[in-house]
């Protein structure tokens, strides 16, 4: 299961990450890292991008970034 | 007897001037408050200028700490080291003591969100391997409190081994506490922390080894070099290391990393490190202020947030013309009282005329909308300010990327109806550059504040002040213009990314901050900084302009001396006024301006408007100081606004010139069109080519003069 399949107000761990998409690196600095735990909050306007909550920070991320995040719940 | 007495002054009563110790920089990530904090400490007693070479804003200051001065320089926000963006490099450039003509740092203020500890302490690990004396001051620390959220901070300050104060900048609690730790910064001596990471002190250290001797670089640059390969750091510095170290750099870097990008495995380090220093530190207070978090929450959703967007930018337009008109009343007044001063001081001729019609009438007309623009920014900024702006490029996203932008263009585009220059700067926080490219082409289409007066006047004297269900249909035609250009922007970005889209991946990564209601002093202070910009133009370019403008209308002259003073018979006043009309005609504009009318009869122009918007073209707030400057000349100077006599202009046959169609497509023209050299120099340097510029001005005028053209040849 994927970051991007994460519904609203769920809460998830980060297990691994591809990190052979370069955006995906900026992402890891902001603190999508594995181990952490994020919940995901609303989404905007059409589904797309996705607010993710982790460490008390809110980060805007595109559906096909976070299909690079496993999870587990 | 008295004068053979030398005074004597106590020493003890002489107040020892604070010497200067020092300079510090605040660093931290965006929106953590910096700024805030930079203007509470160091007051008014700050610059603004450029890095050399390029367009990144270096904010300076001097601020008191103890019985010291320490200069202060405020970086752009950064979350890492590791730039992504120019803004994010000369940030790192100076913190590494590599940025040209800006000395090394003495040490360092970090500014870190308490909302956001974690995200902190990541940048706080790099900084504290930087080995400079530091201090950390703790922002948000009463919206911490409000979500429930506890920091033992003595314990953290313990822990980390340097001075963390929390302060919050917006009221200026414990300020005095945080100068008496940056009071210590220029007594603590380079430190020698132990590292945080020690696997990469060891490499740093093993290709330092195998550098030539005496070499300048610093240990930290090697540990950035290891980490960012690719940077041009890394690059510089292998230039300089010799083979032998650069051999070492690839082994060391194998050796750490392995497979892995090396920005990963710093991110999962750094992050580690950061929760093991909060270990036991953090936890609940129990204490939720649940209004204001409702509040927040339901304002932060999608539909009440676009709603909200919308009401706002109404509002605005509005304002700029409710609101303003007083004040532009006063003004009116004043410059126009110290027009016919100076005219009753003088004697008539080349002096008086110079500046009555020339300096005055011009450079007035263009101060006057001072208060409109001001409205403007003061909105803007505020929504910058309370983070609406992030919110709504994180709602937009979706949509902006329908018409081939990014979500972060929207930050760029609301810029841009303050000034496009800024705005097209701002475009670099956008990661592809083909959704860049299509922000910075779609920029120049919003209506900027220059474009105000030109509105403002025309609309002011053409368009009734009829309300039409509460609101004045000035107002909506101002409203209507500024559709257009959003209008303009749109479609232009769309055709960019038809032309140029080759399916590449695009990103969108930005950390969304939460609303909070604007700090005054902070908006006051960035208002001011837009005014001063602002009314140097005024008092430069447009001075210059406008001075050549009204020479150009004075000289040659036709008859000598032929304008007397005012006679009382009404025929003289007549006769007057054709003798002016006719030597306005003779003059070198004149002359201008009727060998370019033909281009423009078309569209509905005469000479005087067409020698105007030719002149306007460097810039288009001209316009309004050069019809100014035209119309005082042409007309004997009298208390008439510049409204009243466009209103009486009319072609040689007694038709009247600002017909309703006219006035549209000069007001579509104006909404079209690039008219504006520090635009085009902006564009220039952001796309590094004269390309996109040419194309840029080429497109956007054919399209404003065909546009202009359509709406007078249909609607005469």
């Amino acid at each position: 299961m994927t970051l991007a399949e994460l519904r609203t107000g769920e809460r998830a761990e980060i297990t691994s990450i591809n990190t052979h998409d370069p955006t995906v690196l900026r992402l890891m600095v902001l603190g999508l890292v594995e181990g952490v735990s994020v919940v995901q909050g609303k989404s905007a306007l059409g589904g797309d991008p996705l607010e993710v909550h982790v460490a008390g920070c809110a980060l805007s991320i595109r559906r096909e970034q976070a299909r690079c995040f496993e999870i587990k719940q | 007897m008295a004068d053979s007495q030398p005074v004597r002054i106590p020493v003890n009563s002489i107040k020892t001037l604070p010497k200067l110790a020092g300079t510090i920089v605040l660093v931290g990530p965006p929106n953590a408050g910096k700024s805030t904090l930079f203007n509470q400490l160091t007051g008014l007693r700050q610059k603004t200028a450029n890095y050399p070479g390029v367009t990144v804003e270096k904010k300076q200051g001097r601020l008191r700490a103890g019985n010291v001065l320490l200069d202060a320089i405020d970086l752009p926000g950064i979350y890492s080291l590791s730039p992504a963006s120019l803004d994010e490099r000369i940030a790192v450039d100076v913190l590494l003591g590599r940025q040209h003509a800006t000395q090394r740092p003495d040490g360092i203020l970090a500014v870190l969100d308490a909302t956001r500890i974690q995200q902190g302490l990541y940048l706080l690990r790099q900084l504290l391997d930087l080995q400079l004396p530091l201090v950390v001051a703790l922002t948000m620390t009463d919206a911490s409190q409000r979500r429930g959220l506890r920091l033992d901070i003595p314990a953290l300050a313990e822990r980390l081994g340097v001075p963390v104060v929390p302060v919050v900048a917006t009221t200026g609690e414990n300020l005095e506490q945080l100068r008496s730790a940056l009071a210590e910064i220029p007594h603590t001596p380079t430190s020698q922390r132990s590292h945080s990471w020690p696997a990469l002190q060891a490499a740093a250290r093993a290709v330092l080894a195998k550098a030539p001797p005496r070499t300048s670089i610093s240990q930290v640059e090697i540990e950035r070099a290891l980490i960012d390969q690719h940077s041009s750091l890394a690059v510089e510095l292998a230039a300089s290391l010799g083979q032998s170290a650069v051999t070492e750099l690839a082994t060391q870097s194998q050796q750490l990393f392995a497979a892995a990008p090396a920005l990963a495995t710093e991110a999962r380090y750094g992050h580690g490190w950061a929760r093991d220093q909060l270990q036991g530190l953090t936890g609940d207070s129990g204490f939720v202020s649940t209004i204001w978090n409702r509040m927040l929450t339901f304002a932060q959703q999608p539909v009440p947030a676009m709603l909200l967007f919308f009401v706002v930018m109404f509002m605005v337009f509005q304002a700029v013309f409710a609101w303003a008109t007083p004040l532009m009343d006063g003004i009116d007044y004043v410059m126009s009282g110290l027009g016919q001063w100076v005219q009753s001081l003088l004697p008539a001729g080349l002096v008086s005329s110079l500046i009555v019609d020339g300096i005055i009438a011009g450079v007035g007309s263009v101060i006057i909308f001072l208060p409109q623009i001001m409205i403007l920014f003061l909105f803007i900024i505020m929504l910058e300010d309370s983070g609406y702006l992030a919110r709504s490029a994180f709602l937009m996203d979706r949509a902006m990327r329908a018409l081939g932008m990014s979500g972060q263009s929207v930050i760029p585009l609301v810029a841009s109806f303050a000034c496009a220059v800024p705005a097209i700067m701002s475009t670099r926080v956008i990661a592809t550059p083909r959704e860049r490219l299509a922000t910075i082409l779609a920029t120049p289409f919003i209506t900027c504040s220059a474009r105000l007066p030109v509105y403002a006047l025309l609309i002011g004297a053409f368009v009734p002040a009829t309300p039409y269900g509460g609101f004045n249909l000035q107002g909506m035609v101002l409203f209507g213009l500024y559709l257009l250009g959003i209008f303009g922007a749109g479609i232009t970005a769309l055709i960019v990314n038809k032309l140029l889209s080759r399916g590449e991946h695009t990103s969108f990564v930005m950390s969304l901050p939460d609303f909070r209601v604007p700090n005054i002093r902070t908006v006051l202070m960035q208002l001011l900084d837009r005014v001063r910009v602002f009314l140097r133009r005024a008092g430069r370019v447009i001075f210059v302009v406008t001075v050549i403008v009204w020479a150009l209308a004075y000289f040659p002259r036709s008859e000598p001396a032929a304008i007397q003073t005012a006679s009382d018979s009404s025929v003289a006043e007549t006769r007057q006024n054709e003798q002016a009309a006719a030597q306005l005609e003779n003059s070198f504009l004149g002359r201008a301006g009727k060998f370019v009318e033909p281009v423009f009869k078309p569209l509905g122009w005469d000479w005087k408007v067409s020698s105007a918007v030719i002149a306007g073209f460097p810039a288009r707030e001209i316009m309004v100081a050069v019809l100014g400057t035209i119309y005082a000349v042409g007309d004997q100077a009298d208390e008439q606004t510049l409204a009243q006599r466009l209103t009486e202009s009319t072609w040689p046959d007694g038709r009247t010139v600002f017909t309703l169609p006219m006035v549209l497509g000069l007001l579509v023209f104006y909404a079209l069109c690039l008219q504006c050299v520090a635009t085009i120099a902006v564009m220039r340097r952001e796309t590094n080519g004269w390309r996109w510029p040419v194309i840029a001005w080429v497109y956007m005028t054919s399209l404003g003069y065909l546009s202009a053209l359509l709406i007078f040849q249909l609607f005469s």
